[in-house]
């Protein structure tokens, strides 16, 4: 079964249109990836799939059930999702932050501490960081802290809007290959939002490419890189891989 | 509250929308997300408008004063009156540091809720707890003595009044009776506080009854209108008019000897003339009265500028120059001090203007405060209250109410 589909789905704010009618399934267990430039309306694609935002016509359908039938804080709960901003709150501890959803879904108090110090280990932040300010920490901290934070209430999908963008390399580098080994130990259905086409063609099990509103491809990053007959994706895909080679040619020096 | 209202609103929405989003995003209802998000963050800020509103409303509420409340304006006000500014200080700096403890007190609480330390909260708010009950004690004294039942005497804003109530206190207090005194209450408040028991005795105008109280416009001369005030009050409201002190405080319209006579001012008609290239003063409430209409429409006067003013910085403003004309009380002492002429009115356009002991209506039969404030009748002659009443007004060798109330009673 189909963890996610998005079914002749388009959005428009204000007459503008900022996603086109686009249909699109996500199989359960698969690590998907949206690319494209700013304001290609990935990051609206992804609101879509945990109600943030409601679809202007089309429906989205979550593990076969239709989102639109259910409470949008109810359907958010079951959903880990990272954002781009990192959006921690401010006025509470690292802990209270990682454990917001099992204390909104009434998870005893025991229950959440132990979750707590279990996602602490997981995304290998040291636990002494519980107790402090989310302003304490470093980006690559806070972010790993975003990332136990969606995944505290053992959701089976993990949305992720531009995890990595505030990061320096090294920190990134190393943080996501750490979400894809969690990918792989929790079983999740993971989609991934960023604008780093080599990233997404490293990580994920499939790309989406997107334009101006279009969905243009949906393959695995092997089909992209033979090359694809649209040009915009194919020059999107261009780039990384010629750097790519150049990097090998120069390491062969 | 407008303060508090608009900055927790400021606050709510000022919440970085990114914090917002993630919110929804782990699945906050939207009671949640205010409850647990947006009023916690905002929280500094809607603090920072109850700060405002509390020491706004501390500065506010001096201005109690002219509605019969008592409030540290009483001093701001009597002391702007009589010119006694250690007294407007002691008001001022009082509500000032008031203003500041409050002030102090609830950073106190902000800091505490913010860094989670329960001792400077409870502090705090124990501190506001203190202030509030020892704000309340009066008002419980006032319930559980309620049965010796002291006199309350009251007085309007200036300082004739002010002499007048402690004459009238101090008789009291003769007697053995315990008095308080309810100062600066505006003209028609005072009679309002009599008629319904709030204060016992005060005194007031004939002149100021007849046309403010009875809408009266005629001028049936001076007997007749006290006559008459004596039935109707009695009548309609149940106030005892005791009887006449002997003197008269008139509105009269008071101009320097000099530029009177430089002028060739000598009435009423004599100004209507001029009145185009002239600056009238009045005090507060002069140009709203009754009097000045008729005053006006009966001479047709028409001034270049009309100027209101505290009575103390009315004479001060003839004196310098600023006013022409000024609406002047005859038994005020700077009529002789200053040298002042009063423009007489030869078409009776003011009422007269004795001044009377009103009592209120659960007093007229107390025998103990009719017997006290009786004998003052006709005891005081223009000269005398004249007298007193620059005694207190002047600038130099000032004297205080209480002291010009003794001069009264010799």
């Amino acid at each position: 079964m189909s963890a996610i589909i998005l079914d002749q789905v388009s959005k428009s704010y204000d007459g503008r249109i900022v996603l086109r009618e686009t249909s699109l399934e996500i199989a359960k267990g698969r690590f998907v990836a949206l690319v494209g430039g700013s304001g290609a309306g990935k990051t609206t694609l992804l609101k879509l799939m945990n109600g943030l935002s409601t679809p202007s016509s089309g429906r989205v359908l979550i593990e076969g059930a239709d989102i639109a039938q259910r409470p949008g804080a109810q359907l958010r709960r079951g959903i880990g999702y990272v954002f781009q901003e990192i959006g921690l709150f401010p006025h509470m501890t690292v802990a209270q932050n990682i454990g917001i959803t099992p204390t909104l879904l009434g998870w005893p108090p025991a229950e959440i501490a132990a979750r707590v110090d279990a996602l602490l280990d997981l995304v290998a932040l040291p636990r002494e960081v519980a107790g402090r300010a989310p302003s304490q920490l470093s980006g690559g901290q806070r972010q790993r802290v975003g990332v136990a934070r969606a995944l505290a209430a053992r959701p089976s999908i993990l949305l992720m809007d531009e995890p990595f963008g505030a990061l320096d390399p090294v920190t990134r580098v190393a943080l996501a290959d750490d979400v894809r080994a969690l990918h792989d130990q929790l079983g999740l259905t993971t989609v991934m939002v960023t604008h780093d086409v080599g990233e997404a063609l490293l990580l994920a099990d499939e790309v989406v490419v997107m334009a101006d509103g279009w969905a243009l491809a949906h393959a695995s990053p092997r089909e992209l890189l033979a090359g694809h007959p649209d040009p915009v994706v194919a020059d999107l895909i261009a780039a990384p891989k010629a750097q790519a080679e150049r990097l090998a040619e120069l390491a062969r020096g | 509250m407008l303060p508090i209202l608009r900055n927790a609103a400021a606050g709510v929405s000022g919440v970085d929308p990114a914090v917002v989003e993630a919110a929804r995003g782990v699945g906050m209802t939207d009671r949640q997300r205010l409850w647990r998000v947006e009023l916690p963050l905002a929280a500094p800020v809607i603090m920072a408008g109850v700060r405002t509103a509390a020491v706004w409303t501390i500065g506010a509420a001096t201005l109690s004063t002219p509605v019969g409340q008592t409030s540290l304006g009483d001093h701001i006000f009597s002391g702007l009156q009589t010119e006694d500014w250690v007294a407007v200080l002691v008001g001022c700096a009082a509500s000032a540091g008031l203003a500041l403890v409050v002030d102090g007190l609830l950073a106190l609480i902000e800091t505490g809720v913010a860094r989670g330390r329960r001792r400077r909260l409870w502090s705090g708010g124990a501190g506001l707890l203190i202030g509030l009950l020892a704000a309340l004690a009066p008002l419980a004294g006032r319930a559980l003595s309620q049965g010796q039942a002291a006199y309350v005497i009251g007085a309007k804003n200036f300082s004739e009044q002010y002499i007048l109530a402690e004459l009238m206190a101090g008789r009291l207090e003769a007697e053995g009776a315990s008095v308080q005194r309810r100062v600066n209450l505006g003209s028609v408040i005072a009679y309002r506080a009599l008629a319904s028991g709030e204060i016992d005795a005060y005194v007031d105008y004939s002149g100021t009854l007849w046309a403010n109280i009875l809408n009266r416009q005629d001028n049936p001369g001076r007997q007749a209108v006290l006559e008459g005030l004596r039935t109707e009050l009695k009548a309609r409201d149940g106030v005892v008019l005791l009887n006449a002190l002997g003197f008269e405080n008139a509105y009269a319209l008071a101009m320097r000897r000099e530029r009177a006579e430089q002028l060739g001012i000598k009435t009423l008609a004599d100004l209507a003339a001029k009145a185009p290239q002239l600056t009238m003063g009045g005090d507060l409430e002069f140009f709203s009265r009754p009097e000045w209409k008729s005053v006006e429409s009966a001479y047709g006067l028409k001034f270049k500028t009309k100027r209101q003013f505290q009575p103390t910085f009315m004479y001060r403003a003839l004196a310098g120059r600023e006013a022409d004309v000024i609406s002047a009380f005859s038994s005020d002492g700077r009529i002789a001090a200053d040298d002042l002429v009063l423009l007489a009115d030869p078409k009776g356009a003011l009422p007269p203007y004795d001044a009377v002991i009103l009592v209120s209506p659960k007093r007229a039969d107390d025998r103990r405060l009719l017997d006290a404030l009786g004998p003052l009748g006709g005891s005081i002659g223009v000269q005398a209250m004249q007298a007193a009443n620059y005694a207190v007004d002047r600038d130099t060798d000032k004297k205080s109410p209480t002291e010009a109330a003794r001069m009264l009673r010799r």
